[in-house]
């Protein structure tokens, strides 16, 4: 029996994926995707400057002011950890997470530190060293 | 969840700690259709236990009339498992079970974009349901490996056969694996980042 085929979706009659930031108003109405709104998230707010896998370490026990949510943090992150790890440890969505962090940054209480993402041409090193990782796994 | 007065924090267990060291991770994601493996082939492989990250949305009421501040909204929460692998004192790799249906991967800003690359699951008795994934992955420029798991009762193909199915290019790998099995699932991300080397000596397709 042979496998169903694979239509190519491409090249197809839609504008270029849109680039971080600004998504058209247009765009909303066409796209699918732009039917759903992350609940909470402004236009272009806190969410572009954190990743998923930017590594979060406190710089400071809690202070007396710190709201619950921040003081948790502050003490689940005194060794690094991801954004996402926060996320699952303190089961806040993700949006909302990266709102915490963001005060706690303006704030000098935690340290950010960014994830190397792919480059148009990867770099060879960083893949050789992920490949030595995952041998000794 | 509460925040205030426990003592017993939710969070990473003894060993699931990160050293101080850790400067800069790195993702790949695991992609694929509705029950193909991706929780499972991030659970066999994460040397934490796997967790989960969620995000909310709102759907906007389709054909539903907007009155001024009283849209028909309705909330959905959409959950993505992820685990993690420790590369060397200074990097991390962590490992991203994408939702089944690719038009909730906006939601998580950033997480195809930057990932070094991908796993397509594939499961040969519905290979369909990784059509999707697929063209939107070569939409994005995502590179990708494709992982046939075997299941029991999956009717076999040789790999030509399946390279026609998908209508990928000779030079993507695809690969047999068993998303249970730790090394199994270890040397499919093996295969996604040689492939991803090779790249980097040949350059982009382009
Ligand atoms: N035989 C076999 N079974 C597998 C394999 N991978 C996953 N399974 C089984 O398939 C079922 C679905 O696996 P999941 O890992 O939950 O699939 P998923 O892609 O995360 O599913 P959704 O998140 O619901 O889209 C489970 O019962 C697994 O035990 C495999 O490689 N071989
Ligand atoms: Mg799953």
């Amino acid at each position: 029996m042979t496998p169903p085929r694979r239509q190519r979706r491409y090249p197809r009659h839609e504008p270029p994926p849109p680039g971080p930031g600004k998504q058209g108003k247009q765009g909303e109405a066409k796209n699918p995707e732009r039917l759903y709104v992350v609940a909470g998230a402004d236009e272009d707010g806190a969410r572009a400057a954190l990743d998923l896998v930017t590594l979060i370490v406190a710089r400071a026990d809690p202070p007396p002011s710190a709201t619950p949510e921040q003081a948790a943090l502050l003490r689940l992150c005194t060794a690094p950890l991801s954004v996402a790890e926060l996320s699952a440890y303190l089961n806040l969505p993700f949006s909302a997470m990266t709102v915490l962090i963001t005060e706690l940054i303006t704030a000098e209480l935690v340290q950010a530190r960014a994830p190397i993402v792919r480059q148009a041409v990867p770099d060879r090193s960083l893949l050789e060293a992920v490949m030595h990782g995952l041998q000794r796994l | 969840m509460d925040f205030n007065g426990s003592d017993t924090l939710p969070g990473p267990r003894t060993g699931d700690h990160l050293p101080h060291t850790a400067q800069a991770a790195v993702k790949i994601v695991i992609v694929g259709g509705f029950g193909v493996g991706k929780t499972t082939m991030v659970g066999s492989v994460s040397e934490i236990r796997p967790l989960t990250t969620e995000e909310t949305m709102t759907q906007a009421g389709i054909g539903v009339d907007d009155n001024y501040g009283s849209e028909s909204k309705t909330a959905t929460t959409v959950a993505m498992d992820f685990g993690r692998i420790s590369i060397t004192d200074q990097l991390v790799l962590y490992l991203f079970g994408t939702p089944g249906q690719e038009r909730f991967w906006f939601l998580w800003n950033g997480l195809f974009e930057g990932a070094l690359g991908a796993v397509v699951l594939a499961d040969t008795r519905r290979l369909e349901v990784s059509f999707d994934v697929i063209g939107r992955l070569e939409e994005r420029g995502v590179p990708f490996v494709v992982a046939v798991n075997s299941f029991p009762d999956a009717p076999r193909h040789p790999v030509r056969e399946l390279r026609t199915a998908l209508d990928l290019a000779e030079e993507i790998p695809i690969v047999e694996c068993d998303a249970r099995r730790r090394a199994s699932s270890r040397d499919v991300l093996m295969t996604l980042v040689r492939f991803l080397h090779s790249l980097a000596v040949t350059g982009p397709p382009r």
